[in-house]
């Protein structure tokens, strides 16, 4: 009943998703509110990244409907796809961090494709480097860094656009427990302070850390 | 702009190798086109000041009395494309033939009579029309009762004019050729570039790039390529034109022509002829990499 009262961010009809003969998502109806922590969990195969991938338009749907903060997925047009991803801060597993880019540039590319200002931009980049404790590390390329320092790189890309949604997919899977703690401490700040939190995760860990809502995948079909 | 401008030289200065092979195509291309282009120019405006002074002599019969000379050059002068006539009378021209033969006049000495005939000297209008006329008037001129012979020193220049037809013509076929051929090479070195960024284009499309912001740099990168490509391709060819000219001196062709460079205008239409080539080559790859 307290959820009903609750605004709605993501509302997902009917989805079903196929990769040619291959069904990746099947009759998935899911309602996610704002500044909600979600856990997406299964077992690999089970369609948590591609869930992921159907918000922000990585992949359109096979059948159904999606609904972003007001936006209907299956009305957007190309041009308006990057509005869509500027809702969103996605988090990757493999950091998908530009090798030849400084740290710097990495974080300052989500700025300036929404065409912020270069003072502001150097502002908020700062501060994001200062918010994950990267700050004396701009200057740095993303492989003279370590696992963890890279996954912390990409929380601050995912937070300085100010998103409404931060999308993590499997972000602590190849990290050290202490590297995923602080990878987990900077997502949990994020949702603090009013943002919506969607983590696809199938480490155990991660699950007991935070008491809120947990949806399971099992072969692409939504199982609780 | 300045964003994207700097962020195309970095984008060239990450990859020299493929924009180096990308301009040098481009610049070649440039210099090939150009130099033909020039050579046509040249060998027009050539022909052109050759044409202005043609000179048509008409040789009078022995017979001809001083009132059929007069009725001859009153029809002359009644012609079309005829500018001027001067008539050359017969011992005037002996006298003339003696003063060009300076030293060698006394050969002339044991002539019992003057084998010159009179004649008309004629000089037509400088109007390149006019040459293409020229047989027609020339018959018309032969046909007249107290001429005796026509003669004229041009007779070689339809075949002339009729090889340059042929080089402006190749000169269109390996321009269109050659921009063709840049196109592609341009569009594939984009092609490439693009390939090796395929990560960076598509991290920049996750985080909410528009293709605008993706494809600006590209363009500015073609564009600049396309702009190298002409300044190397001009540059070589001013050279060459600068060394040749400087050796073959002044007025060497005669009829005060002296060999020319492209005006201003045309260095910068060749200059944006190249810049199209690399924005539509680069226009090309961006199509097909970001569908």
């Amino acid at each position: 009943m307290e959820e009903k009262n609750r605004d709605l961010i993501i509302r997902m009809f009917h989805v079903h998703k196929s990769y040619g003969a291959k069904k990746a998502l099947s009759d998935v109806t899911l309602d996610i509110y704002k500044n909600e922590f979600l856990f997406v969990t299964g077992p690999s195969g089970a369609g948590k990244t591609t869930l992921l991938k159907l918000l922000y338009r990585g992949e359109p749907v096979s059948e159904g409907q999606v609904l972003v903060d007001g936006m209907n997925l299956s009305r957007i047009s190309a041009k308006g796809i990057p509005f869509l991803r500027r809702k969103f801060g996605v988090i990757f597993q493999d950091y998908k961090l530009i090798a030849n880019k400084t740290v710097f540039e990495n974080i300052a590319l989500v700025l300036e494709a929404s065409g912020k200002k270069r003072k502001l931009i150097v502002k908020k980049v700062n501060s994001v480097l200062r918010m994950v404790g990267m700050e004396d590390r701009g200057d740095a390329l993303p492989p003279s860094l370590s696992g963890g320092e890279q996954q912390r790189i990409a929380v601050a890309r995912a937070v300085v656009g100010d998103p409404k949604i931060i999308l993590a997919d499997e972000p602590t899977g190849s990290l050290d427990p202490e590297s995923a703690d602080i990878i987990f401490d900077l997502l949990s700040r994020f949702h603090m302070l009013g943002g919506t939190l969607i983590v696809a995760t199938h480490d155990r860990n991660l699950l007991e850390k935070e008491n809120c809502r947990i949806i399971k995948l099992k072969q692409g079909s939504l199982t609780a | 702009m300045v964003f994207f401008f700097k962020k195309a030289l970095k984008d060239i200065s990450d990859n020299q190798l493929l924009n180096g092979v990308a301009i040098i195509t481009i610049a070649l291309s440039v210099l090939i086109v150009s130099a033909f282009g020039l050579f046509f120019i040249n060998a027009n405006e050539l022909l052109t000041s050759w044409k202005k002074d043609i000179r048509v002599m008409a040789y009078l019969s022995p017979s001809a009395d001083s009132d059929s000379i007069s009725k001859t050059r009153q029809m002359l002068e009644t012609m079309s494309d005829i500018n001027n006539v001067t008539f050359i009378d017969r011992n005037d021209a002996l006298r003339a033939f003696k003063q060009q033969l300076k030293g060698q006049s006394s050969l002339l000495d044991n002539l019992k009579e003057n084998p010159l005939p009179d004649a008309f000297e004629i000089h037509l209008l400088p109007d390149p029309q006019a040459t293409g006329r020229l047989e027609t008037l020339v018959r018309h001129i032969e046909s007249l009762d107290a001429v005796d012979d026509v003669e004229y020193g041009q007779q070689w220049m339809g075949s002339v004019s009729s090889v340059l037809n042929l080089f402006q013509f190749a000169s269109y076929a390996m321009g269109g050729l050659f921009f063709m051929a840049a196109v592609f090479i341009v569009a594939n070195t984009i092609r490439l570039i693009l390939y090796s960024r395929r990560e960076e284009v598509e991290i920049m499309r996750l985080v909410g790039a528009t293709d605008g912001f993706i494809k600006a740099p590209f363009y500015i990168e073609g564009l600049l390529q396309g702009l190298a490509g002409a300044i190397f391709g001009l540059g070589t060819l001013y050279l060459t034109y600068y060394l040749i000219s400087n050796n073959i001196g002044q007025d060497y062709f005669g009829s005060g022509f002296n060999v020319k460079f492209f005006p201003f205008g045309t260095c910068c239409l060749i200059v944006a002829a190249s810049m199209l080539i690399g924005g539509i080559g680069c226009s090309l790859s961006l199509k097909q990499f970001l569908k």
